[in-house]
């Protein structure tokens, strides 16, 4: 193993990884809101499809992640009216708005598939990924908005009668999460894989989903079991390149059996993990009562 | 004067009546979208050239994006329940669900791409892409500086493992000292993992880049670090012009076209096709000339040739296996059923196949 090896296969990991980041951090403050939105998958397909047509149409890169992350707010938007407004249950509308994302943009990028374009290096969302992180971590820890957010989350009657609008800080708190997905989502189809294909986010909003649970509704914790997950997956690969006689399913299971031996550890200490899951999640907030 | 009328329009019924016969419909499942520039999409453009070939006496459908599980029986059973006369069901996956309905359709034809099992009213078709690979292989032994291949592969199924063992056998015969990086990604379609795979392989010193999988990613990977690479299923160099060597092309459209037409004039019988490039079923794309030298280019060229008229085989001993053993004798060429089920790799490739 040389030094060349070793720093190449941080930058795949790196790459790799970030969308997970967004999409984990962006549902992680709407969890904490105490919403809970099962749409990752379909505004992370949205704003991948949407970034692309708008890159194609006008080549700008600018207003291709504008439009991208337009479209994760007008996803989530929807998402959040019906749920905040309506009172529809989260799960079944969170589950509908995945089915309606990736059908939506099967449809809006029909004509777009195999269209070439010039991708754009990661980097500067690699490094923006990791500030992401750690400013919802300030946010959260060190501001009174930030602590109003999870008041919200544990306890939306206690809020409300503290006179908080616990509606708008959800709304937002939905609205925030719908553009982290809909960047991580562009993401994908301008930097990671330049190229739009239908269902191409290939199950990585499931995946973000699972690394709020994982990472015990911390943000800090969203980055490290995001890049749990990406290094368990670029290392079996490197493994395998390297010839090891090692089963390759087992690699490729390795990463979700990772993921779930880390959920039993926590999940086995009941008060830590009592201590950080949102009291109020999924649980719809009537006005006045 | 009445008898002529009523003769003229006898016949005119008869005339009239054969050439507006209700037209024949074809129906397809496609397990993509038909813009994947790669499986599906090469089952389309055979689809198109069907339509083009037989003109009014046929109209098609198809559905597409259908999963390998019981949604295949009722997308099936949808085409057969609306009178469809014909059915292609496009991969591997589909084949239990296609005998199911058949069994229910004795009077609908149906063809499974890629199947092995046959009834009276299901016939098999496939290509013999790994005389594409051969080759790919011949070109990467030339081509290769590193001496090193990464090879992306889906699933250890015999149709990968020998596109895998060709692609060797050729490219070691001109280049012993070469060497085969092998990751199987277990998915068909993900851009994302198949550009990471491809990086990998880059990042641990291959120079030409191999996939069996379904987008155009690792192509565009290997262009973006200045490698070269294979396409798979339909011509790919637009996607990657610096990097492109050249693909496998998968041609159905004769093939769907003669099915069709036997519907047509009912003289549709069940069978198994394997064609190659003889039959004009695997074409290679347009050789990159900008990239290969021209000597190398005719080399692939009269490869062609020898594989079209026999004189080639991919599989020619001596063969061996990774214990060393001998498979296929000296002088003698693999017979078909051990290219069917083919779960091992020759002698000289690292590591294992997944199990």
């Amino acid at each position: 193993m040389n030094l060349d090896l070793i720093l190449g296969i941080l930058q795949i990991v790196l790459i790799a990884t970030t969308p997970l980041v967004f999409a984990g951090i962006g549902e992680l403050v709407t969890e904490k809101s105490g919403v809970l939105n099962l749409g990752v998958e379909g505004m992370m397909l949205v704003g991948a499809v949407s970034a692309f047509i708008i890159l194609v149409i006008t080549g700008s890169y600018f207003l291709a992640f504008f439009v991208s992350i337009l479209s994760g707010i007008i996803m989530s938007g929807l998402f959040a009216f019906l749920v905040l407004f309506l009172m529809s249950n989260q799960i079944a509308t969170g589950l509908a708005l995945t089915i309606f994302g990736i059908g939506l943009s099967s449809m809006l990028g029909k004509q777009y598939i195999g269209t070439p374009i010039d991708g754009l290096s990661p980097w500067f969302f690699v490094i923006f990924s990791f500030l992401i992180v750690f400013l919802v971590s300030y946010f959260f820890y060190k501001t009174k908005a930030g602590l109003i957010l999870r008041a919200v989350g544990e306890s939306h009657n206690s809020a409300h009668a503290l006179g908080y609008s616990v509606i708008k800080i959800r709304f937002l708190s939905i609205l925030f999460g719908g553009s982290m997905c809909a960047l991580a989502g562009s993401y994908i189809s301008i930097c990671y894989a330049p190229m739009w294909q239908e269902g191409m986010t290939a199950g990585r909003g499931w995946i973000a989903l699972a690394l709020v649970v994982f990472a015990t509704w911390k943000p800090e914790r969203v980055l490290i079991g995001a890049y749990i997950f990406g290094g368990v997956t670029i290392l079996q690969m490197n493994l395998q390149a390297l010839g090891l006689r090692f089963p390759g399913q087992f690699f490729s299971m390795a990463p979700y059996v990772a993921t779930i031996i880390v959920l039993v550890l926590i999940s086995s200490n009941k008060l830590r993990i009592k201590l950080s899951a949102p009291a109020s999640l999924t649980i719809p907030f009537y006005k006045g009562r | 004067m009445i008898r002529i009328i009523t003769f003229l329009s006898t016949f005119l019924v008869i005339a009239f009546g054969s050439a507006y016969a209700e037209p024949k419909k074809v129906g397809f499942i496609y397990i993509g979208p038909p813009g994947d520039h790669g499986w599906t999409y090469m089952h389309d453009v055979g689809r198109k050239y069907m339509e083009s070939q037989l003109g009014d006496s046929i109209t098609t459908t198809y559905l597409e994006n259908i999963p390998e599980n019981a949604d295949a029986v009722r997308a099936i059973r949808k085409l057969a329940d609306s009178g469809h006369d014909l059915i292609f069901t496009t991969s591997f996956n589909y084949m239990d669900q296609t005998h199911e309905v058949a069994k229910d359709f004795p009077d609908i034809k149906f063809e499974h791409a890629t199947g092995y099992i046959q009834a009276d009213n299901v016939a098999t078709y496939s290509a013999r892409f790994y005389e594409g690979r051969m080759i790919e292989g011949h070109i990467a032994g030339h081509m290769t500086k590193t001496n090193t291949i990464g090879y992306i592969a889906s699933f250890p199924i015999p149709e990968v493992v020998r596109g895998i063992n060709a692609f060797y056998l050729a490219a070691s015969k001109v280049n012993p000292d070469i060497k085969m990086k092998i990751i199987w990604v277990f998915t068909w379609y993900d851009p994302g993992k198949e550009a990471d795979a491809a990086n990998t392989l880059i990042n641990q010193g291959a120079d030409i880049i191999v996939q069996h999988t379904d987008t155009y990613a690792p192509c565009q990977a290997a262009q973006k670090a200045g490698v070269y690479a294979f396409g798979q299923a339909s011509n790919q160099e637009e996607f990657c012009p610096d990097a492109h060597l050249t693909s496998i092309e998968d041609i159905w459209g004769p093939y769907y076209a003669e099915r069709a037409k036997a519907v047509v004039d009912g003289t549709w019988s069940s069978g198994d096709t394997w064609d190659g490039m003889d039959k004009g079923m695997v074409v290679m794309s347009p050789y990159n000339t900008k990239l290969m030298p021209a000597s190398l280019i005719q080399e692939a060229v009269n490869m062609e040739v020898g594989i079209k008229d026999g004189t080639i085989h991919p599989f020619t001993g001596p063969i061996y296996n990774q214990a060393g053993e001998l498979v296929v004798p000296e002088g003698e060429v693999a017979p078909d059923g051990m290219l069917l089920g083919m779960n091992f790799y020759v002698q000289g490739i690292d590591g294992e196949v997944p199990q």
